[in-house]
């Protein structure tokens, strides 16, 4: 292999290598390097950056017009309050059902713990058509809604519900094991100074297991807000109600309105990918240990 | 811990009906559904010529996407573990971005690259390659889609193990493929396996992506889970859910070997420790 001059100490570089920071000594630097960055740039970096040059095509009052349309923002909204509350509610489920995992021996544990995974098992268009029939009004679980007068498949509700099917494992996942690290000592000790268990939870072992809740909660809204099988199947879609932006991506591609569709698209691109790099330096910054804790 | 007050109970038992509605409500309706019709419609209709040919196709994205990503996931994670360089971290971060962006706007970005109109589409569809509306899109989206899966399972757990090992292997005068062979694999072997499973999962399953580049045609260009919508929205509920069945059996699938897996990755976590001391 090519890098095998590489294992001269390198002790004696006094100045510091602009590009590493530690001299690789392990072989297979360039193979490894160099085949990772070539895939990331042409399967991930160059299609992305195609659709901003595909973009510079339009004229600026075209883009404005093109995400400013009223069904657009409408679209925006919808997604962005769907994905709030149904995080809020993955976040509430996931932490309930990480503590009785991770802290309690029940009759059907393990069981429990293998089907949280079942969202990320289970293709989104089948748990959408599923969910949908399931919830609609004469469904197993959506004849108990009818007599109310509360519709849950084909309305916002049954769009939370996809959106908090798909994004649960999310928060389970990154909050069960740090509960399952935890030391219990504080919250013994903080029990046996006569605090209730309600105050337990909420002073010694909730400010633990705040960070990995942050981020498997953030994990979960980005998830929303691009979830698109799951959630036409089973919303509805009726325009300026429950139509996501992804879906309006998918309409204006329908209706062959190329450029709208990828100025659409730039929008939600832009804000993923906002989202996913001020996750990664407040997860870098405030939680370090996280990265290590999974 | 067993649980000893009524409090204790009542958060159980409200967590296992949350997710007896949520999780295993779900699993029953599909497999009632595909069977409402009896056995014989079941097989009727898995042996549907639009069923067997959303199969074959399903199945070959799967099979070109796994080993494609299988190689970069080990690659990348290989890179960012062992090596510290200008850059790393923002490796790191450009993997996540399929798990980030909406699935329907990275089909639109293939769409856009690989469309006849465009530079790249136009070169290839002269020498006779269609990509778009065809199944070498659809396999394109899905490598995207499943890029991260591998890697994201395997950089954590090369980080915790450490490198300690691969060099004692090298002053030992072993080549890189050789500490890769007898060090490395070894210790991430039912890690790899897991991402391998999720990476099937997701490219079996993946919707929206597949959707856009496709075109939908029948016989040609549908997928699994794009011929359960199309089903569903011919109202053949039926086939739809005989489709849908055939899904779920890969998830349960999935679940029993990603069980397994991590129980035997956990099994070498505590066997770990006794083995150095």
């Amino acid at each position: 292999m090519s890098s095998a001059r590489s294992l001269t100490p390198a002790v004696s570089r006094a100045r510091r290598h602009w590009f590493f920071r530690q001299h690789p000594v392990m072989p297979g630097f360039g193979l490894s390097f160099g085949f990772s960055t070539l895939y990331v740039s042409l399967i991930i970096l160059f299609p992305i950056s195609a659709l901003f040059v595909y973009l510079s095509d339009m004229s600026p009052a075209q883009y404005w017009h093109a995400i400013t349309d009223a069904r657009v923002v409408a679209s925006y909204r919808v997604t962005l309050t769907g994905a709030f509350y149904a995080s809020l509610l993955t976040a509430v489920i996931g932490l309930l059902l990480a503590w009785i995992i991770a802290r309690y021996r029940f009759p059907g544990r393990r069981l429990l713990d293998a089907l949280v995974d079942l969202p990320f098992a289970l293709p989104t268009a089948v748990a959408g058509l599923t969910l949908a029939v399931l919830l609609a009004p004469g469904g197993w679980v959506g004849q108990f809604f009818t007599p109310f007068g509360i519709r849950i498949a084909y309305d916002f509700p049954g769009l939370l519900i996809a959106m908090t099917f798909t994004s649960l494992p999310f928060v389970v996942r990154t909050v069960q094991p740090v509960l399952q690290d935890a030391d219990t000592e504080c919250e013994e000790a903080s029990r046996t100074l006569g605090a209730s268990e309600f105050q337990t939870f909420w002073r010694i072992t909730l400010p633990g297991i705040v960070p990995a809740l942050i981020t498997g909660t953030s994990q979960a809204f980005i998830r929303s807000l691009g979830e698109f099988g799951a959630v036409i199947m089973i919303a509805g879609n009726m325009p300026f109600r429950t139509e996501v932006s992804s879906l309006m991506i998918f309409v204006r591609l329908q209706e062959f309105e190329y450029p709208a569709a990828s100025a659409i698209a730039s929008v939600i691109l832009l804000a993923s990918l906002t989202l996913l790099f001020v996750l990664q330096v407040v997860q870098g910054r405030l939680f370090p240990w996280q990265r290590v804790a999974r | 811990m067993k649980p000893t007050r009524w409090h204790q109970w009542l958060l159980i038992g409200l967590g296992l009906a949350v997710a007896a509605v949520l999780l295993v409500l779900p699993l029953a309706l599909i497999f009632a559904q595909a069977l409402s019709g009896g056995w014989d419609l079941l097989m009727a209709n898995l042996d549907e010529r639009y069923m067997r040919h959303a199969i074959g196709l399903t199945l070959l994205a799967t099979v070109l996407t796994v080993p494609v990503n299988l190689v970069f996931g080990i690659l990348l994670a290989w890179c960012v573990t062992h090596y510290d360089f200008l850059g790393r971290r923002l490796l790191i971060t450009l993997v996540e971005i399929p798990y980030a962006v909406s699935p329907v706007v990275a089909g639109l970005c293939y769409l856009v690259v690989y469309s006849v109109e465009s530079a790249v589409g136009g070169w290839l569809s002269e020498h006779g390659i269609q990509v778009i509306f065809a199944w070498p899109g659809i396999v394109l989206v899905t490598i995207f889609v499943t890029s991260p899966y591998v890697a994201r399972v395997l950089i954590p757990l090369m980080q915790t193990q450490g490198t300690d090992e691969e060099y004692a292997a090298l002053t030992l005068g072993a080549n890189g493929w050789q500490i890769f062979t007898r060090i490395t694999l070894p210790n991430i072997k039912w890690a790899l396996l897991n991402g391998v499973v999720l990476t099937n999962a997701r490219a079996v399953g993946e919707f929206g992506a597949v959707a856009v580049v496709s075109g939908t045609i029948m016989n040609q260009t549908l997928t699994l889970p794009l011929l359960v919508e199309q089903l569903n929205n011919d109202y053949k509920t039926a086939a739809a859910f005989t489709a849908a069945s055939l899904l779920a059996c890969m998830a349960l699938v999935t679940l029993v070997l990603k069980s397994v897996m991590e129980w035997r990755a956990q099994q070498r976590e505590v066997r770990a420790p006794a083995r150095q001391g």
